[in-house]
């Protein structure tokens, strides 16, 4: 029974990442049909604005207030410079473009930074723990499950109450027929990259709150997670992706508890493989349609 | 203009195309084999062995424009299969201890192992690549970064044939300037061949138009699939020529960076274009060599109080977005290096002497579109 609650636990607290993350990265696409490689950078961008302020004597959650705007900041300021102007060019363009911005962050970092891992900062609760019915949980792990999915119901609110949201839908929906409707395009693309940078700016924290270090790589599994989490839940649609999230997390975490170490090694190679099967016998994914 | 005419037309300007960027190729070997300087054949073997690669890339990527990831994944299974199959069995005790028996005895000559190892990575993309060839725009790019993910969790973990995350070493120095020089000369000629063949031309229509393409009965899976095997051929050459010139290796050489370094040399030299395949390979290894050597150079003498690193692959990233914002079908963007482009540039000539390329898709497009709605 115990193992059993550990088992959920450990699957709502990742599945919550996941979930985000994914949801981040599917709110993008959506509209603009890029999938942005750089997404990852985000967290990484994050993580480095809380090393920058570990020695101020700022309160922990200024600092993380910061590294989330950072990252919105991030994500805003790559669609302004980058994306924007090749967006009328071609989908190809614009892949390769959100692939070059990924590398010139990892390497600005490996540049100004350093290619080591950096501390950052945590709070002291990220590392306490507390006993529940006689269960040892990490107060980190029940902290992003409550977050995760307050965030989750905030961003439905404001996806079915405001008008900002409606059009977000729309865009989603059918882009062209939405700007046809008065709806501003680059209104509603910035919205939706400022959305997907905060999404990566609150994941970043609990992400790094697992390692409490920040490198330049970082950024590739949070990416590599939201890519698979996307696929699994269906590109077309913002549940799915939520859904597919958790679904990874199920089967990440069933993975490492029941398989044998030498096939826990492969784990990225089925993982993937699973990826490519999904594309290739159901590419709308679990949750059909929107 | 008759049909014969017009394939004459487009034949011989063809021929000086691939003339050309042959006699340029075989006169940077030439001179860097005549300097003898071990820097510059080094430079010179790697722009050869990446020019190689990104030619086989242009052959996918570039006539379909899906844009491709497990590329070098196929180059690292030629770099580990044609080491498996050249090495040599003494040798393979030391750098391969648990190497299966029956391969633990093979011992190819350089030229057929590199062969063999080619074939093995168009074997493996003929099979994996066959079911990913119907998909087209997003699912095709994500379902081809997973598959350079597995290829690469698989060439990390399987110990027996890699050695695993290891470095692989003891792999006998094989690729010298004038080898790596002709294998990107063939890939050249093959790699215009196959633009201006059917079945390039049929993968070049569906680039363009992919719905009219499928409607008059080319069979785009089939098209792509063959286009593939060829640019998998292609990325186990250049994966042999690089490990038998870099010696010791790990899976790591075979990842996104690599990815990310010939993406930008297509991209920048055009991706339409076998020109540009060749020419951007070149610019952008003069590029980033450069850097490099600054990078190096003000590491050694200790100019920061770091060792800097990452300045290379940031201007890459910049010429990269710059390129596709203010040019995005790169320097080449259709027309080839050849006799016709050269007397478009000659001042005496009227403007007339260089007519467009007579296949300009779009214009096709448009006249078929035209043509329905009446």
């Amino acid at each position: 029974m115990n193992e059993a609650i550990r088992f959920i636990v450990d699957v709502a607290s990742l599945g919550s990442l996941y979930a985000l993350m994914a949801l981040g990265l599917v709110l993008v696409y959506g509209i603009l049909r890029l999938v942005n490689f750089a997404y990852g950078e985000l967290i990484m961008i994050a993580g480095y604005t809380l090393y920058l302020l570990s020695g101020s004597p700022l309160p922990w959650l200024v600092m993380a207030a910061c590294a989330v705007v950072a990252a919105l900041a991030a994500s805003v300021l790559t669609e302004r410079v980058a994306f924007r102007p090749v967006r009328e060019k071609s989908l190809t363009a614009m892949l390769i473009t959100s692939f070059a911005v990924s590398t010139l962050f990892q390497n600005a970092a490996l540049l100004f930074i350093s290619p080591r891992a950096r501390l950052v900062p945590l709070p002291d609760l990220f590392s306490e723990s507390i006993v529940i019915g006689g269960m040892l949980f990490f107060v980190r792990e029940l902290l992003a499950i409550v977050v995760s999915i307050s965030m989750l119901v905030l961003f439905t609110a404001l996806l079915n109450r405001t008008v900002l949201g409606i059009a977000l839908r729309a865009a989603a929906d059918n882009f062209r027929m939405t700007r046809m409707l008065g709806v501003p395009a680059n209104l509603v693309i910035g919205v939706a990259f400022a959305i997907s940078g905060f999404l990566a700016g609150i994941v970043a924290l609990f992400w790094l709150g697992r390692t409490a270090s920040v490198m330049p790589g970082i950024g590739l599994e949070p990416l590599i997670v939201a890519f698979v989490a996307t696929v699994l839940g269906g590109m077309q649609s913002l549940v799915g992706a939520v859904v597919g999230g958790y679904v990874l997390a199920l089967m990440t975490v069933g993975i490492n508890t029941f398989l044998p170490q030498a096939l826990v090694d492969y784990r990225q190679a089925f993982t993937f493989s699973l990826v490519i099967l999904i594309l290739l016998f159901r590419p709308e994914g679990l949750v059909r349609g929107k | 203009m008759s049909m014969s005419l017009r394939l004459l037309r487009d034949r011989i300007p063809g021929a000086s195309t691939v003339l050309m960027l042959v006699v340029m190729l075989l006169l940077i070997a030439a001179v860097t084999e005549a300097l003898g300087s071990t820097v510059l054949s080094r430079f010179a073997i790697r722009m050869f062995i990446d020019m190689t690669l990104v030619l086989g890339l242009q052959m996918f990527m570039g006539n379909s424009n899906i844009l491709w990831f497990p590329h070098v994944g196929f180059m690292g299974i030629g770099a580990y299969a044609s080491v498996i199959f050249s090495m040599s069995p003494l040798q393979k005790i030391l750098s391969l201890p648990e190497l299966y028996p029956f391969l633990a005895d093979v011992n190819l000559p350089f030229l057929p192992a590199l062969l063999a190892g080619a074939l093995v990575a168009a074997a493996v993309a003929a099979v994996i690549g066959l079911p990913l060839m119907r998909l087209s725009d997003f699912p095709a790019v994500i379902a081809g970064f997973a598959m350079l993910i597995v290829i690469h969790a698989v060439l990390t973990h399987w110990e027996a044939l890699t050695n695993g995350p290891q470095t692989l070493f003891g792999v006998e120095r094989r690729t010298y300037v004038m080898n790596s020089a002709i294998w990107a000369c063939v890939f050249v000629a093959v790699a215009y061949w196959f633009k201006e063949s059917k079945s390039g031309l049929q993968l070049r229509a569906s680039r363009d138009d992919l719905v009219s393409t499928s409607s008059i009965g080319v069979n785009i899976v089939a098209v792509r699939w063959f286009a593939l095997v060829l640019s998998a051929f292609a990325a186990g050459i250049a994966g042999g020529l690089f490990a038998h010139f870099i010696t010791s290796f790990s899976p790591k050489a075979f990842f996104l960076r690599e990815t990310f370094i010939i993406l930008a040399m297509l991209v920048i030299g055009g991706p339409a274009t076998v020109t540009g395949a060749v020419l951007g390979t070149v610019i952008v290894t003069i590029v980033y060599q450069t850097l490099r050597w600054v990078e190096n150079t003000l590491n050694i003498e200790q100019v920061f109080a770091q060792p800097i690193a990452g300045l290379t692959d940031i201007t890459l990233a910049v010429m990269l977005i710059g390129m596709l914002i203010l040019r995005p079908a790169g320097i080449f963007e259709r027309r080839e290096i050849g006799w016709q482009a050269l007397r478009a540039l000659w001042p005496w000539t009227g403007a007339d002497a260089a007519p467009e390329p007579a296949a300009d898709p779009q214009v096709v497009r448009k006249a078929a579109e035209t043509k329905q709605r009446r």
